[in-house]
């Protein structure tokens, strides 16, 4: 019987995370659209509910009822498997995320890492879904992917040492509390620009879109999908932006700290704090989107490999040699 | 690269630049509008659907000359005539396909009498084809619902006839 309430409780749980994080993916989506229309000073979508706020579930609604069109000579079997990949990827990750020092599904231990891993795997559901398409336009979309992404994820592990190194453990709590008096926006400005840019890499976002270049590749991996498959996609990849926002905010801009102690500051409670963050990274990636053109390919290849890796392999080094100088190391 | 090319690259400042130009677009007013809501203004000149006036009387104006149906370059206009009992001569069927019309005007520049023109309504799709192949009953209940702008089009226009 004990197990059974376990059991129920953990689903409670679960479902209490999941929802508000789907329906802030669609959300978000609205909003990536309504800030890029605004810079472009058009109205965006402003008919279905307030401000147009439920466009995406209207939008939802239509792929829902559209028809899954599944190629003759794909693999069928990846191919249906592929956005089931990219959506239950996109959103187990968000079980180490702590949004405040209580309210956290899975403390554990080695936080980070397991966010990093799970961000990794993302990669896997673009390649199934363009390989298995068997078609050349989202074959290519995910070569472009998986070479962008992979590139990437290697300077963003750097950084995450450097911001490792400050913190001395893993877990993502205490990562958040190590910044109770400074953020590590501070100290580590520089790894935090580059790891905002690599995140835009690293969820092929403007202006690192290459995988999906409409100009060359259709839609790239996403070509031969429709309907709800498709969907999943998309909501897939805009919540994999929505928690690399949260991990930006959570390594730098200190998770659901409060800037200042002080009055009016403190009384908004603090899930309320990392929200406000994770939208002000957002608003950023959308206004971004926005403003940027398209890089070429080698580009992108020469500012993952060529700048950011030995920039930030740099910035490790002194940040462990001003650590061991100044005998700041944690836990010591 | 010179050393101004480099400073600028490594401290992004073409793209703070362009990321505070986008801010200050955001609270510009809007360029587009908010179309079932709100509509742009339209040129009196504007060739939109057809219409079929009439006198202020409440005589048709066309007089059968066909030079609409002659002049037309889709063929989109049918027109059978006869003599009526007071002798003059008018339509008996007057049908547009709007289907085929190109909307080009010149049904409306060769009308002598202004009876054939073309308003200012551009939303009149329908559901079905059969809808759109309007004949005589139809244009001039056009004409009689926007005979007020119609009139005030075509005078507006004159100067430049």
């Amino acid at each position: 019987m004990a197990e059974l309430y376990i059991f129920f409780e953990q689903i409670y749980k679960i479902l209490f995370l999941l929802i508000p994080v789907l329906v802030s993916v669609a959300m978000i989506v609205w909003l990536d659209r309504r800030v890029w229309a605004f810079v472009q000073k058009r109205r965006g979508p402003n008919v279905v509910g307030p401000f147009g706020l439920f466009q995406t579930l209207a939008d939802a609604l239509k792929y829902i009822f559209k028809e899954i069109i599944i190629p003759a000579s794909s693999n069928k079997v990846i191919f249906i498997l592929a956005p089931i990949v990219t959506m239950t990827l996109a959103l187990i990750a968000w079980a180490v995320i702590p949004f405040s020092e209580t309210f956290v599904l899975a403390d554990i231990n080695v936080g980070i890492l397991y966010l990093f891993a799970v961000s990794s795997l993302g990669v896997y559901g673009i390649i199934m879904g363009g390989w298995a398409s068997n078609s050349k336009y989202p074959f290519l979309g995910a070569i472009r992917s998986a070479a962008q992404m992979v590139s990437y994820e290697v300077s963003i592990g750097v950084i995450i040492i450097n911001v490792l190194l400050c913190v001395g453990s893993l877990n993502l709590s205490d990562i958040v509390l190590a910044q109770e008096d400074l953020w590590f926006v501070i100290p580590l400005f520089p790894m935090f620009i580059i790891f905002f840019i690599s995140a835009l890499a690293e969820t092929n976002r403007p202006p690192f879109d290459l995988p999906e270049a409409e100009a060359e590749l259709v839609a790239g991996y996403q070509t031969e999908y429709s309907g709800m498959m498709y969907a999943m996609f998309w909501l897939g990849e805009y919540a994999n932006i929505l928690l690399m926002c949260a991990m930006g905010s959570i390594l730098f801009l200190g998770g659901w700290l409060s800037p200042i102690d002080l009055f009016p500051f403190n009384i908004i409670p603090a899930p309320m704090w990392l929200i406000l963050k994770i939208l002000f990274l957002f608003i950023l990636f959308a206004l971004i989107k926005a403003i940027v053109p398209r890089y070429r390919y080698d580009q992108l290849m020469k500012l993952g490999w060529k700048i950011f890796l030995p920039f930030s392999l740099i910035y490790v080094v002194l940040t462990a040699s001003f650590l061991m100088y100044f005998n700041l190391l944690p836990g010591s | 690269m010179s050393l101004i090319r480099i400073f600028k690259t490594v401290f992004m400042i073409d793209f703070i630049t362009g990321l505070i130009m986008a801010i200050k677009e955001i609270f510009k007013p809007k360029k587009t509008i908010n179309y079932p809501f709100e509509k742009g203004s339209i040129s009196p000149r504007a060739r939109g659907e057809h219409a079929l006036r009439r006198y202020p009387n409440g005589e048709e104006r066309c007089i059968a000359c066909k030079l609409c149906e002659a002049v037309c370059p889709a063929q989109a206009i049918t027109i059978e005539s006869s003599e009526r009992e007071d002798g003059s001569r008018k339509t008996t069927r007057y049908d547009i396909d709007m289907l085929k019309c190109i909307y080009c005007g010149l049904c409306e520049q060769s009308c002598p009498v202004d009876a054939i023109v073309q308003g200012p309504n551009f939303e009149f799709a329908t559901e079905t084809r059969e809808e759109l192949y309007y004949n005589k009953e139809k244009l001039l209940e056009n004409g009689d619902r926007w005979e007020n702008i119609l009139a005030a089009n075509i005078n507006a226009d004159s100067s430049h006839r």
